[in-house]
């Protein structure tokens, strides 16, 4: 702890800050446009003037930089002398010369950082009177809006974009005032975080696209803390909706998962809340959606009854995909005997050992947080950048980390952005790349190596064996692959805090127990070492710990006849399983039920179809990739007849008659069960903050105290003002009350306060900036795993399937924009995702780049283009993962090419 | 697509640095040498050479003064604008250039011979008022000396 | 008088080739410094020289070598750059060191790169500067083939690759952080400091910084030794100068004259006197970039020290003489024009206020001025200090400014008044 004066008035500060984070801390209101809490230091916009002086006689002082000075021991500071309050409005005059007085058509309206600021530093009147400049704007692809008039040179943007994630496709142009921050042509921004721009510009030169298709002001959103469901890792969410539409997503802070910023996909992703393609009704069906016909509620409930009649003969399947208190409802309405998890086969496999190394230990599962901070990382056959995007966005502040510790040598501190990374420029950090193809995080790793599968787990074995031969014998590798596996050893023995990286990517479960091997070992010699798990979905792994039994016992089950009805939980099995097992499940069930709120091709073979809620109308929890039980919370309330999942299956099981459901009111009674049933999620029962909100009824609006009300939209209907829908799954209320007081962390749905209406406002909900949330972070871990000496390595498998002739090992090629089901209902993401192809390395190839290729794969025939992809191993084919138009892939398999290609009629 | 000679003396430079990318300037120079401006299409011929984006070639090709990004004419004249030769009668020779070639700053004559730009000191301040024409320093002029140096160039 | 930077620079400017140069007694001050001196006497010779950097700054050569990190253990390769990027308006003593002896300077950069033990050296020059690139470039190559470049140069065990780099125009290059981020192929745009460029310069590596005509004066100080350098001074100061004027003088030029001559020994004597019916108004010392000075001024030394005690600076010590009928605010409006035009765009004060200001001034001296105009230009003067914008350069467009309004307030409430230049005409 240090001393430093402002005003004369002494505070005693963390050690190591500059002196804009030390009075952002203590709560002073200071401006800045530069420099941002993730992004650190660079003295380029030199709005955060404050008076120095030299000692307690000194009189008159200095003016510095504040986010440039060291809050070294004893600084004595001025935020109110007259010379810097002068030259802080200065600075905003001359940044506001020729920003446009367009604020009231500025979609940044409402949360305008620049607002923010020149109302602080009490600028209104604009001397200069000769004509601004402008500029063209461009065309930046379907996520962000740009309109570069209002442009105040700040710099963050692409600090940010280059910098901080990798990009290479933004840029500062021209110079002095012309500067121009865009890319050399229009097109689409290549970084898969360009979103973050969004939040990262203090104005509105980078705005968000999706929400201007479909516009209402900041204020007059609807919010609740939400979880991001695109993938595996659990980024914090702030959902907006207005008029029963969801309009747009935000980052929510988590100090040890996302931090500030969230992917594309996860930004983008949300329009399948509002498709078309939403089940809005329950349906009755026989066998095609042509003929589907409408129902009631009560209808629907006795019909399900009498599917149900015999619980004998029902099994139920899952959901990666739905919420924890979902798949529990069905697992209660069907029994744990007969409660199938929903998974594709290698996924159940991969997901079952990921599981099981979390829970035996002693390696603590990495958080996003912790990644970042790793000193070596060997990522071990994942696409990270495509799988869990955020992830590798944190990977990529390894740089930064290893700079940092290289230019402590030179007194240069950690929050100096442009020295560190001066110094760093050329040095790679020691993150090790291992993929079965090209990836997008090679630019950054130190070494890169593609191999097939079953040789990246023979690299993470021959790495075992580089730690420590008499652990594990050095396998049969060649040379290269030796003196890589003892340079990627080398490096993580050297480590503080080596991280493991492996997932579900490959669908080899072998690489996850490769890392782990590695991380056990590592661990057990000392170091800090952890492992983090990629997994494909938002609750991939809470639904893997709830147990239940893999796709194929189900197939069989229907098969075998000992179950005739189904039901299936927010889940398209086509994705899942190879089509004709689920074809023929289909079509020998009595009864299917399928609960969902997307239309798939399951949901169409459905008998009755029952509308669920989506994660934007319902509360429940997801437990992400390192086990943290996070809760997400209805941003607005169902609409007709759609219910949350659990609520469905909740009066299914009234329906039905059991007696375990009729406590099942609330979301509160249902975790209950849920935590005495399944011990392991014991910390789902605490999720919710206690105590509740002083607010009326104690709960929490949802609408901000600068709503403007509700309008006259269902004037035709009735002119009085229905009464908001109650909430009792949640401490929130659909209500306009307005609350500008800080809620608990977890319960923080908008940040704001008093002359802060941007996000920059997060730094008065913060503990000490850049740290965690006051009141501490929301969300449990459910495993830390025990301390333990007893390690019992993992064998190195036999590979599992080897292709014949004209045969190659088919390998999945996973895409941020494509791969992943909901998000493909966002027009844009749609735009960024690739059309189907075939791709192999180029010596390979039998016909050239786009041309029509005949394969065979899992017994059916497919033409498809041929994309040729430099980097390819030999003998591997890629098949894009999850993209509609390509089957799906059911692991390990084989692709036959039978020639040059023709569509067939 | 970048010619031999072009790679080839882009291959030198590139070689009198650590990354390939430091180069970037002296690599527009020499193509710029040419062809006289770089399009869109060669600056990214250039920036795949060097191993970089063409975004942050753009980046830097577009702060300097010297690299054009536009068409110019056969020749680019360079006014000396700054203090020494605005005091010996910049402003009467540039007007007798912009009469003499009827275009003005930024502009290329019609048939496409001069570009005329204006251009910060060239070093040359005790032989003031200078400019330079591709190459070629000229100073102490007049409107008698302008003439016969323009007439000089095809 | 002695002048051994231009002692052997021809009337017509053609430079001396090799062997010309090794004739006229060239690449001695290398042999002995890799002969029988160590680096660190090196560095000490010319730190009691009293050699300061000849950039403007003004900084001990010896004592900026000093900061390099020397010995086994530190980064390498390190670096040695020269900044030959000579774009201050009004300067062009550079230019005539690098055309008239080329060899001069390679010398010197050999011998301070042997001093800092640099394995890698450029020379950062201009782009206007054709004429000195092809010399250069040839002088380059005759010496990597005599061995004075390359490895193992005369024997020592020393290697130095010599680089030459042209870059595109741009006079935020010659600040040096600037140039830094240059030389790596970057926007152009000043590093903050710390860290330093002596431990932390190009690519990370320690490197080491200098001008040209400062290199240039390395040789000589090693052959002759400290004290000959320091005599060579009327002041503490050690050696020789290159001053120069421009502007409407009888003979404008640039001469190598005893560091600390007075400013009227150089006008009157040197570059002649004013041309005929015109008498001197002010003049800006070291180029355009240093506060001006009257006709009052005259007799004050032209050295680092004496020209700040007269609240300007020696800066490239190249005079730009202003003459009774010239306008200072047009010539403001011109030198405005150019620092808004070269300010890199990084910090908020240099790229908007410039801008700013440029179109006041412009509005000035076409008769739109106003008279809260002069006020607007005050205040500027005061906001745009040291430490309040990123790099020196703002500050410096401020200097001329806010002398002009100290010395030719009227000239500016004039304009106003009178809705036009009253100097249009003259």
């Amino acid at each position: 702890m240090v001393t430093i004066y402002i005003e004369g008035k002494a505070y005693k500060i963390k050690q190591g800050q500059n002196l804009l984070q030390a009075c952002l801390g203590l709560g002073f209101d200071l401006p800045y446009f530069c420099w941002h809490p993730a992004l650190g230091s660079v003295g380029a916009c030199r709005q955060c003037a404050v008076k120095r002086f030299k000692d307690e006689n000194d009189t008159r002082g200095e003016i510095v930089m504040a986010c440039m000075t060291p809050a070294d021991d004893g600084t004595r500071i001025s935020i109110n002398d007259p010379e810097a309050v002068q030259f802080r409005a200065s600075v905003i005059e001359w940044l506001m010369i020729n920003h446009p007085h367009d604020c009231p058509v500025c979609d940044e309206g409402g949360e305008c950082h620049l607002q923010d600021m020149t109302v602080m530093t009490g600028h209104n009147y604009r001397h200069s009177r000769f004509p601004k400049r402008t500029h063209r704007n461009q065309d930046l692809g379907p996520f962000i809006n740009h309109e570069m008039n209002r442009c105040i040179q700040c710099y963050r943007c692409v600090r940010f974009y280059r910098d901080y994630a990798g990009g290479s496709d933004l840029n500062a142009l021209a110079s002095h005032d012309h500067v121009y921050f865009g890319r050399f042509q229009s097109g689409p921004l290549e970084s898969e975080f360009s979103g973050n721009l969004v939040e990262i510009c203090p104005t509105g030169v980078f705005t968000d696209k999706s929400l201007k298709s479909h516009f209402t002001r900041k204020w007059d959103l609807q919010t609740a803390p939400s979880v991001c469901v695109h993938c595996g890792l659990g980024c914090n969410t702030i959902p907006g909706e207005r008029y029963d539409e969801l309009r747009r997503i935000r980052n929510r802070y988590h100090h040890q998962v996302n931090g500030y910023f969230l992917c594309d996909r996860g930004r983008y992703g949300y329009e399948f809340v509002n498709s078309t393609q939403r089940i809005r009704h329950p349906l009755r069906q026989a066998g095609s959606r042509e003929e589907a016909k409408l129902m009631m509620e009560t209808e629907a409930l006795e019909l399900a009854a009498a599917m149900l009649a015999d619980p004998g003969k029902v099994i139920g399947i899952g959901s990666p995909r739905a919420f924890l208190e979902s798949n529990f409802a069905l697992r209660a309405l069907v029994g744990p005997e007969r409660f199938h998890a929903g998974l594709s086969d290698s996924d159940f496999k991969c997901l079952g050992t990921g599981c099981n190394i979390l829970q035996r230990g002693p390696v603590p599962a990495a958080t996003l947080q912790g990644v970042a901070l790793a000193d070596a990382a060997f990522v071990l056959g994942e696409d990270v950048t495509q799988t869990a995007p955020l992830m590798a966005l944190n990977l990529r502040q390894m740089r930064y980390g290893k700079s940092v510790r290289i230019v402590s040598d030179f007194q240069v501190p950690e929050w100096h952005d442009a020295g560190v990374r001066e110094i760093g420029q050329l040095q790679s950090p020691a993150l090790f790349n291992a993929t079965p193809y090209p990836t997008r995080l090679d630019d950054e790793a130190m070494r890169t190596v593609y191999a097939a599968p079953h040789d990246l787990v023979r690299l993470g074995f021959a790495v075992l064996a580089a730690l420590d031969a008499s652990v594990f014998p050095m396998p049969d590798v060649n040379d290269a692959m030796q003196a890589l596996a003892n340079e990627i050893a080398q490096a993580l023995l050297k480590a503080e805090r080596p991280l493991l990286v492996a997932g579900t990517g490959c669908g080899n479960p072998a690489l996850i127990e490769a890392a782990a091997n590695m991380a056990w070992y590592l661990g057990r010699k000392g170091s800090a070492a952890a492992f983090a798990l990629c997994v494909p979905e938002c609750n991939s792994l809470g639904l893997r710990l709830m147990g239940g039994l893999d796709l194929n016992s189900a197939f069989q089950a229907i098969d075998e006849g000992r179950a005739d009805t189904v039901v299936i939980l927010e889940n398209d099995l086509y994705r899942r399983a190879d089509a004709q097992a689920v074809d023929a499940m289909l079509q020998k069930a009595r009864n299917i039920i399928v609960i969902d709120h997307q239309q798939t091709a399951t949901s169409e073979k459905a008998h009755l179809v029952l509308p669920a809620a989506t994660f934007a109308e319902a509360t429940g929890t997801l437990i992400n990739n390192e086990g943290r039980a996070q809760r997400g919370y209805a941003v607005m309330p169902p609409k007709g007849a759609v219910r949350a999942g659990w609520r469905w299956l909740q009066m299914l099981m009234k329906a039905a008659g059991h007696a375990g459901a009729s406590s099942w009111l609330r979301l509160e009674n249902l975790t209950a069960d849920l935590v005495k049933d399944m011990p392991v999620f014991q910390p789902v029962a605490g999720l919710d903050p206690k105590p509740a909100m002083p607010t009326p009824g104690g709960k929490l609006p949802r609408q901000s105290h600068r709503y403007t009300g509700r309008t006259a939209m269902h004037a035709d209907i009735d002119v009085s003002e229905p009464k908001p829908p109650a909430d009792e799954d949640a401490p929130l209320a659909f209500s306009m009350e307005g609350y500008d007081g800080r809620p608990p962390a977890g319960l923080i749905s908008r940040v704001w306060a008093p002359g802060w209406n941007s996000e920059q406002s997060l730094n008065k909900f913060q503990s000490e900036i850049g740290g965690p949330l006051r009141g501490g972070d929301p969300g449990r871990r459910l495993i830390e795993p025990p301390a333990s000496d007893d390690i019992r390595y993992f064998a190195m498998p036999e590979q599992e399937i080897l292709p014949g002739a004209d045969e190659y090992l088919l390998v999945p090629i996973h895409h941020i924009f494509g791969s992943e089901e909901l998000s493909m209902a966002s027009p844009g993401v749609a735009r960024q995702a690739p059309q189907p192809y075939l791709a192999l390395r180029p010596e390979d190839a039998p016909v050239g780049d786009g041309e029509q290729v005949r394969l065979l794969v899992s017994g059916k025939s497919l033409v498809l283009p041929l994309k040729l992809l430099p980097g390819m191993p030999e003998r591997t084919a890629g098949l894009p993962d999850g993209l509609p138009g390509v089957p799906k892939m059911v692991l390990p398999a084989v692709v036959k090419i039978l020639g040059k290609g023709s569509i067939e009629k | 697509m970048l010619s031999e000679q072009e790679k080839k003396e882009i291959e030198v430079v590139a070689g009198h640095y650590p990354i390939k990318r430091a180069a970037g300037i002296e690599a527009l120079k020499i193509v710029q040498k040419h062809r006289g401006w770089i399009s869109d299409e060669v600056l990214s011929h250039v920036a795949d050479a060097l191993e970089m984006s063409p975004t942050d070639l753009d980046a830097v090709a577009t702060f300097y003064n010297f690299i054009f990004r536009r068409p110019v004419g056969r020749h680019v004249i360079l006014v000396c604008n700054s203090v020494s030769c605005w005091i010996m009668g910049y402003d009467t020779i540039v007007s007798y250039l912009k009469d003499r070639l009827g275009i003005g700053f930024g502009e290329t004559t019609g048939d496409g011979r001069f570009t005329l730009l204006p251009n910060v000191c060239l070093g040359a301040c005790d032989r003031a008022p200078v400019m330079m024409i591709d190459d070629q320093l000229y100073v102490n002029l007049d409107a008698e000396k302008i003439d016969k140096i323009l007439g000089s160039y095809d | 008088m002695e002048k051994p930077l231009t002692q052997n620079i021809r009337p017509d400017g053609t430079p001396l080739n090799l062997a010309e140069y090794e004739k006229a007694g060239g690449y001695q001050g290398l042999r002995k410094a890799l002969t029988q001196l160590s680096p660190g006497e090196v560095t000490q010779l010319v730190l009691e020289s009293n050699l300061r950097g000849r950039g403007g700054a003004g900084f001990p050569t010896g004592r900026k070598w000093s900061f390099v990190p020397m010995g086994d253990d530190v980064p390498q390769p390190k670096y040695l750059v020269i900044n030959a990027d000579e774009m201050e308006p009004a300067t062009f003593k550079d230019r005539l060191l690098m055309e008239g002896d080329p060899h001069q300077l390679i010398e010197g950069i050999i011998i301070a790169a042997y001093a800092v033990q640099a394995g890698i050296a450029y020379i950062f020059l201009r782009r206007a500067y054709v004429t000195a690139r092809q010399r250069l470039k040839q002088a380059i190559e005759e010496a990597c083939a005599k061995g004075y470049l390359g490895r193992n140069i005369l024997g020592s065990g020393f290697n130095l690759e010599l680089y030459l780099h042209m870059s595109a125009g741009r006079y935020i290059c010659g600040e040096e952080t600037a140039l830094l981020n240059a030389l790596e192929g970057k926007r152009a745009i000043p590093r903050s400091k710390p860290p330093f460029p002596p431990v932390v310069g190009l690519w990370g590596k320690p490197t080491a910084f200098n001008n040209v005509e400062t290199i240039c004066n390395v040789p000589h100080i090693i052959r002759h030794g400290p004290v000959w350098f320091k005599d060579l001074s009327r002041v503490p100061d050690g050696g020789t100068k290159i001053y120069g004027a421009s502007g409407k003088v009888r003979r404008p030029g640039a001469w190598e004259l005893p560091m600390g001559v007075t400013i009227r020994e150089i006008l009157e004597e040197h570059a002649g006197g004013m041309q005929d019916g015109l008498t001197l108004r002010a003049l800006l010392p070291g180029g355009a970039s240093t506060d001006m000075l009257t006709a009052e001024n005259l007799d004050i030394p032209m050295d680092f020290n004496s020209m700040q005690e007269a609240g300007s600076r020696l800066g490239t010590g190249t005079i730009v003489v202003i003459d009774d009928r010239t306008c200072i605010v047009g010539l403001l409006a011109n030198l405005m024009q150019f620092f808004a035009q070269e300010s890199c765009g990084w910090c908020t004060p240099c790229r908007e206020g410039l801008a700013w200001l440029t179109k006041i001034l412009n509005a000035m001296e076409q008769g739109r001025g106003k008279p809260e105009d002069i006020d607007h230009l005050r205040l500027h003067t005061r906001l745009i200090t040291l430490g309040r914008t990123f790099c020196a350069l703002a500050p410096g467009a401020m200097e001329p400014l806010q002398s002009a309004l100290m010395y030719f307030e009227d000239d500016f409430k004039r304009h106003i008044h009178e809705k036009s230049c009253p100097w249009r005409d003259l």
